[in-house]
């Protein structure tokens, strides 16, 4: 039944998974054991993505199945389980900008590649960034943005991570909308990921570098 | 005797449409120069749209947003809450950077007329982000997902009474009004308009006829600049916007996230859904390029960029409606300038089926070696101006860049330049000096 669920979560078939997952509560089962399938699942999700087979329909789909598993999981989960994570990641859409699609999917390809994103939404001032990097250590962040101004609010937001002392501590990674790599340069950025799937690279290079 | 409207071929009909567009009734030209640029830019204009004639040149369009206000030293919030200011900013932009048509300048929305509304679609300078910054869109579900069979079933009372319910903080009492459709006798005449007498209802209405009031100072001024504008030889290059049946539920019913649900859960109404709104977005464009004796009917699309969704979604679900508008847009004589925001390189082998030389493709990040290779002898290309280089990079690159898009899909004509997405504040020198190497380097000898 494991594997069924991996299978049918990975598929897509909200119906058979919440129908899985309904009867293996029904029968005592161990709800993290659950959550892990649903996690390998998900793994699965991701890397079809990377893999150019799943579109964004499809991962926004992914997590909404996602959702209501939990929903079905939480009351039966005594404690929390930690997963093993693989590097943290602040993350946001920079000051003055409230796109979020594209900054949702490279964090949701974050999050099911194992790295904890600490994600500060939209609209986020550049002190929210540094405050956020000191409070957390992450050695990663990523600016996201789909406006034009938004170009000028990375450089403001990578001045501030500067101006704070930090600079030299995290990598940063821009993307979005109209970004490229003149913009990088423009803004200070260390990368700039055309796509979710340039931004998981990014991060698992760093990360790896940083360890 | 000449043939009525309903008697043409459509190739008849764009061929009058485009005839009133180059030469206007009752524009009263400021000098002849101005009447000769007039007619060499709409002339230039159709040669390059219709790919059947080389135009003298590579025209130029430009398709600013608040660009003209930050020229001027204005903020967006300062032509949106004065009025006055707009046509004075829009023109002097027009007048400097000497584009070959001008857009309009309804970008600059009336920010009074969305207070007394309470538009709650959109966040805008000075209400919800700061003074000098554009307009932004609030994603949401103003359509439940179940409403899909009102939409279908009853698109006016959903556009008349449902929708501006949601989106106008002012209007939300107008949901509740019954129909008018029981009133059909003298008995119980006055029952459905009880509610009309009730303080919400009154209130509603008092915002409306406010909202009016507003509108009407605000297309006082704006109005105007459509008139100016051609007598000084700038042709303007739409009549107006329709849009893709899939982003019209994507963008601003459904939502994204939406939309991408119902692709899973109710594929069939959201299919149903698009085939309803179809004639109506037909209908937009046709009647705009009536009215203004202008066949270019823009059409900037969204959600079914790449990475957006897989081919197969974009055929089962973006394409067969947004190819229905298009063919009932050119079957009324207009010419759809489709505007490809984000990336269209996965689409290019669906989109070359259409009629030869009756739309134009504006492309944002394309690849434009391949967008000119796929679409040759089928369609005009546009675009692809990049905005980094506008904003950030050097003139001589912007130079280097606008040579390199007429080399490539100038040749033999059939390509017109311009800006690949919305520009604010970008670097003017590289403005000019695009529209100026376009001018010399993009003549066909």
């Amino acid at each position: 039944m494991a594997e069924d669920l991996v299978k049918v979560l990975a598929d897509l078939k909200e119906e058979e998974a919440l129908k899985i997952v309904a009867d293996r509560l029904g029968a005592d089962e161990e709800p993290l054991k659950i959550l892990e399938d649903a996690r390998r699942a998900m793994e699965i999700v991701g890397k079809r993505f990377a893999d150019g087979e799943y579109f964004i329909p499809d991962l926004v789909y992914s997590g909404e199945i996602l959702k209501g598993i939990n929903e079905l999981v939480k009351p039966k989960l005594a404690g929390a389980g930690e997963t093993k994570r693989v590097g943290k990641i602040v993350f946001g859409t920079v000051a003055g900008d409230i796109h979020d699609i594209g900054k949702n999917i490279v964090v949701f390809m974050l999050d099911v590649n194992g790295f904890e994103v600490y994600d500060l939404g939209v609209d986020v001032p550049a002190q929210a960034f540094v405050d956020k990097i000191k409070e957390s250590g992450a050695p990663i962040v990523g600016l996201s943005g789909f406006l034009s101004l938004a170009f000028d609010s990375m450089k403001e937001t990578v001045e501030a991570i500067k101006a704070a002392g930090l600079r030299d501590k995290v990598k940063i990674m821009i993307g979005g909308g109209q970004m490229s790599d003149e913009i990088k340069k423009y803004t200070g950025a260390d990368a700039y990921g055309q796509d979710a799937m340039a931004g998981v690279a990014l991060a698992a290079k760093w990360s790896g570098a940083s360890e | 005797m000449e043939k009525q409207w309903e008697e043409m071929t459509l190739e008849e009909k764009q061929e009058s449409l485009f005839a009133r567009w180059i030469s206007p009734e009752g524009v009263k030209f400021v000098s002849p120069e101005a009447e000769k640029a007039y007619k060499e830019r709409t002339t230039r204009f159709k040669n390059a749209l219709q790919i059947k004639t080389k135009p003298d040149r590579v025209p130029v369009l430009l398709i600013p947003s608040f660009a003209p206000a930050y020229y001027s030293g204005l903020t967006p919030h300062d032509v949106m809450y004065n009025y006055d200011k707009i046509t004075p900013a829009w023109k002097k932009f027009s007048l400097d950077f000497q584009p070959d048509s001008h857009g309009g300048c309804a970008v600059p929305s009336p920010g009074k007329f969305l207070d007394i509304l309470d538009f709650k679609l959109y966040k805008w300078p000075g209400h919800g982000v700061s003074k000098d910054t554009t307009y932004q869109c609030i994603e949401g579900e103003y359509m439940r997902a179940d409403e899909y069979d009102i939409l279908i079933n009853n698109p006016l009372y959903f556009f008349y009474y449902i929708w501006p319910s949601r989106v106008f903080g002012a209007l939300e009492p107008i949901a509740t009004l019954p129909h008018l459709s029981c009133v059909t006798e003298m008995y119980g005449v006055a029952f459905p308009f009880i509610p009309y007498g009730t303080p919400p209802i009154k209130a509603a209405y008092q915002a409306l006829l406010e909202a009016g009031d507003e509108a009407l100072k605000w297309i006082q001024v704006v109005g105007g600049f459509d008139v100016e504008m051609p007598a000084l030889g700038f042709p303007a290059h739409q009549a107006g916007p329709t849009k893709a049946p899939f982003d019209v539920i994507g963008d601003t019913l459904r939502g994204t996230k939406g939309i991408m649900m119902d692709m899973y859960r109710q594929p069939d109404k959201l299919i149903e859904a698009m085939e309803i709104l179809t004639p109506m977005f037909i209908q937009l464009g046709v009647d705009a390029a009536k009215n203004a004796g202008n066949p270019l009917i823009f059409m900037p699309l969204h959600k079914g960029a790449d990475g957006f969704l897989s081919d197969d979604q974009y055929k089962k679900f973006y394409w067969p409606t947004l190819r229905k508008v298009i063919m009932g847009l050119v079957d009324e004589g207009c010419f759809p300038f489709i505007w490809a925001e984000g990336g269209y390189n996965s689409r290019l082998e669906v989109i070359r089926d259409l009629p030869k030389g009756k739309t134009a493709w504006l492309f944002d990040q394309t690849n434009m070696t391949k967008a000119k290779e796929a679409l040759d002898g089928i369609a005009c290309v546009a675009g692809n101006m990049p905005m980094d280089l506008l904003t950030v990079g050097t003139t001589q690159e912007a130079i280097d860049h606008t040579k390199r898009l007429i080399d490539t899909c100038g040749k033999n004509g059939g390509y017109i330049m311009a800006n690949g997405a919305f520009f604010d504040e970008v670097r003017w020198e590289n403005l000019r000096a695009i529209v100026d190497t376009v001018k010399e380097y993009g003549v066909y000898k």
